[in-house]
């Protein structure tokens, strides 16, 4: 019982303290634009759970964030701030189609190429960012970032130049054999797209934990964030342990990526800006405390958040953009935990006197 | 169009680039200087970008014509310390992560920015165009001078002022007291507290500038280039002013001058059409340059950084 309340005490009470302050605040931003928050967080709700279409299609809006908000997670805990989760995804996608597009096979090979593809482009991109620090100590936070603006323009340039469908903006469908979506399943749920890439999701959930917990790898990797000082002097290979955390924290974010394209769209668009779910994997990671249970929790709510979000402006003349402010809002809440901790003291201390 | 044109036009253009860089870089520089990692630049950019936008907008519905994109920088001014303060709060006094922080503060400034947008132009993602911007300015004699009284002397207002700036920030930050003990709580916080130097306050005043410079180079990019604000106005301007700090070495002419590298790669696309070589070059590619450039820039810098020592770690009395 005792630890029971010490678990609560200190790891679930910071996160909903800030999400509830994140809701508040983003109704207090809705009432400055001069719109209703109530209604508001009302057609948000409906729409997520409103019906079998809506509640698959928020599965889907899940989903890569699940990826993305594993590969933050699994960077951060060798100590590494993966902000170019952005970048690895877009290269995934790009890898992905790539494959699906040009090449033509038989579907139980195509669609694994294509899905190892776009993985390891993610995960090559991100070993770029692993490479740099280890070896001539850039900052990953400014490399990631420089990576996240090269990859959208290379990512647009060759849609543009070897995959374009005449007369559009997007690449050419993606063949049959390589398309990753799950038909009775779609029939099932009345046309929302539902894909193998949420159950790969829920599987790298488990092996982002085996890998860390359960691994020699692992646990390197663990020590290294700790204290790389102290993982140095006990014989670890500091370098070559970033750029392998690196690595698999693309492989993530690439993997993101790839079901977004054989999943989800069949093809790929020319991009204006980069779609936001590395950004969002940054939240969902924080907000995670960044464990894979964490992180399956936290991709639910922003993921919900974020699809639900269309309904708001729908519904209430929202801008959906209203959004960002509440995720932001949550994460400044959950990384500025001290905060957190001085705006509940004067309701913990009185629960103390009341028990006393 | 004869080459001392092309020189003197391109120089130009590079300076109306590195303006807006060498800005947010100086911000960062007063930030970091004190020990604060400043990864909100970019927010802090936005936020500036978007309240001169508004801020110039209304001054100019209520008549003030040239004067409009004065009282935009003085909005771009204020509401980036503003956001700057969340990023003080969080950070000094309550000693949170601070990289984690400034990529909040680049998420919250950029969804508030558009949010807000949003909801004062009846749903467009833009703000309405501006009738009232900073126009170029010509300095008598100077800007007859071949290539650099084109290029420098014929300038916008904001260029002339960061030139200045740039002088003052270094006489500040090397000269005088406050700047002495501004670096002595970036270097060595616990030796600055006991002659009796305050952490906080100094790492306050170096945030709230470095919010303030910011702010006002976000101002000068909607005020000399785009006329508007919209979700893309910075993209990534605040990296790229971060990146000039580091390969300046935190050093005022320095950051200067790797900001005008910086500012100079971004105004080369607008020079592509004009040569046979870079002609057929697709545009991707000079989209792309000015970030692999950053990139290729610092994995280039070598030597051990001159980053001020106490640099990200919060200040604890009782960890000494």
């Amino acid at each position: 019982m005792d630890t029971l309340k010490k678990i609560f005490n200190t790891s679930l009470i910071v996160p909903v303290v800030s999400i509830l302050l994140g809701l508040i605040i983003g109704a207090i931003a809705m009432f400055a634009g001069g719109y209703n928050p109530l209604v508001a967080y009302q057609s948000l709700f409906e729409r997520v759970i409103g019906s079998p279409y809506h509640m698959g299609e928020t599965i889907r809006a899940i989903t890569p964030l699940i990826f993305t908000g594993l590969a933050v997670a699994f960077a951060f805990r060798t100590g590494l701030f993966n902000i170019g989760v952005e970048g690895q995804f877009i290269m995934g996608m790009t890898g992905a189609t790539l494959v699906g597009v040009l090449l033509d096979l038989p579907w139980y090979i195509h669609g694994p190429l294509a899905i190892v593809v776009g993985a390891l482009f993610g995960g090559l991109w991100a070993g770029l960012v692993g490479y740099l620090k280890a070896k001539r100590g850039v900052n990953e936070v400014i490399s990631s970032i420089m990576l996240n603006w090269t990859a959208l323009y290379l990512a647009n340039y060759i849609v543009a130049k070897f995959l374009l469908e005449p007369g559009q903006q997007k690449s050419k469908p993606v063949h049959e054999s390589a398309l990753m979506s799950i038909d009775w399943l779609v029939e099932l749920m009345d046309k929302a797209r539902m894909h193998w890439g949420t159950f790969v999701a829920i599987a790298c959930v488990v092996i982002f934990y085996i890998l860390l917990w359960r691994t020699k790898q692992g646990y390197e990797l663990r020590a290294v964030g700790h204290n790389p000082d102290a993982a140095l002097y006990a014989g670890m290979n500091v370098n070559s342990t970033i750029v392998k955390s690196m690595f698999f924290s693309g492989i993530f974010a690439g993997l993101g990526g790839v079901f977004e394209v054989l999943g989800v769209f069949g093809n790929q668009t020319i991009m204006a800006a980069s779609p936001g779910y590395g950004f969002d994997g940054i939240a969902v990671a924080l907000l995670g405390g960044n464990t894979p249970i964490g992180v399956l929790l936290g991709a639910i709510l922003f993921g919900g958040l974020s699809y639900g979000s269309g309904g708001m402006s729908f519904g209430a003349g929202v801008p959906s953009e209203i959004v960002r402010i509440v995720i932001g809002s949550v994460i400044f809440f959950v990384a500025a935990h001290g905060i957190v901790k001085f705006i509940i003291k004067p309701f913990m201390a009185k629960k103390k006197k009341e028990a006393a | 169009m004869n080459w001392i044109e092309v020189l003197g036009n391109m120089l130009n253009n590079t300076l109306v680039f590195s303006t807006a860089l060498i800005f947010a870089a100086l911000g960062g520089m007063f930030s970091e200087r004190s020990g604060v990692v400043n990864i909100g630049l970019e927010g802090l950019m936005v936020t500036g970008a978007f309240a001169a936008a508004v801020g110039t907008d209304y001054a100019s519905q209520a008549g003030m014509g040239a004067m409009s994109p004065w009282m935009g920088m003085l909005a771009a001014l204020v509401f980036g310390v503003l956001v700057s303060l969340l990023h003080a709060v969080a950070t000094i006094t309550f000693k949170s992560d601070q990289t984690v922080v400034g990529v909040v503060i680049n998420i919250l400034a950029l969804g508030g920015a558009v949010y807000f947008t949003r909801s004062l132009y009846e749903g467009s993602a833009q703000t309405s165009q501006l009738t009232d911007v900073f126009s170029r300015v010509s300095i008598p004699f100077l800007s007859d001078i071949p290539i650099i009284g084109r290029g420098i002397f014929q300038s916008y207002p904001t260029t002339y002022i960061v030139i200045i700036l740039v002088f003052i920030s270094a006489f500040v930050l090397f000269k005088t007291p406050f700047g002495l003990r501004l670096r002595a709580v970036g270097e060595h916080p616990s030796s600055a507290d006991t002659v009796g130097i305050s952490v906080t306050k100094y790492r306050y005043i170096g945030v709230m500038l470095s919010g303030a410079l910011a702010g006002l180079g976000g101002a000068t990019i909607t005020l000399t280039t785009t006329s508007s604000f919209a979700h893309n106005t910075i993209s990534g301007q605040g990296f790229i002013a971060l990146a000039a700090l580091i390969f300046g070495k935190w050093n005022p002419y320095g950051l200067a001058g790797a900001a005008v590298f910086f500012g100079f790669a971004q105004a080369l696309k607008n020079f592509a059409q004009l040569f046979d070589w870079s002609k057929n070059l697709p545009t991707e590619v000079f989209y792309m340059l000015p970030y692999v450039l950053t990139l290729i820039v610092l994995a280039a810098a070598v030597g051990k950084s001159s980053a001020p020592s106490a640099l990200g770690q919060p200040y604890d009395p009782a960890r000494r």
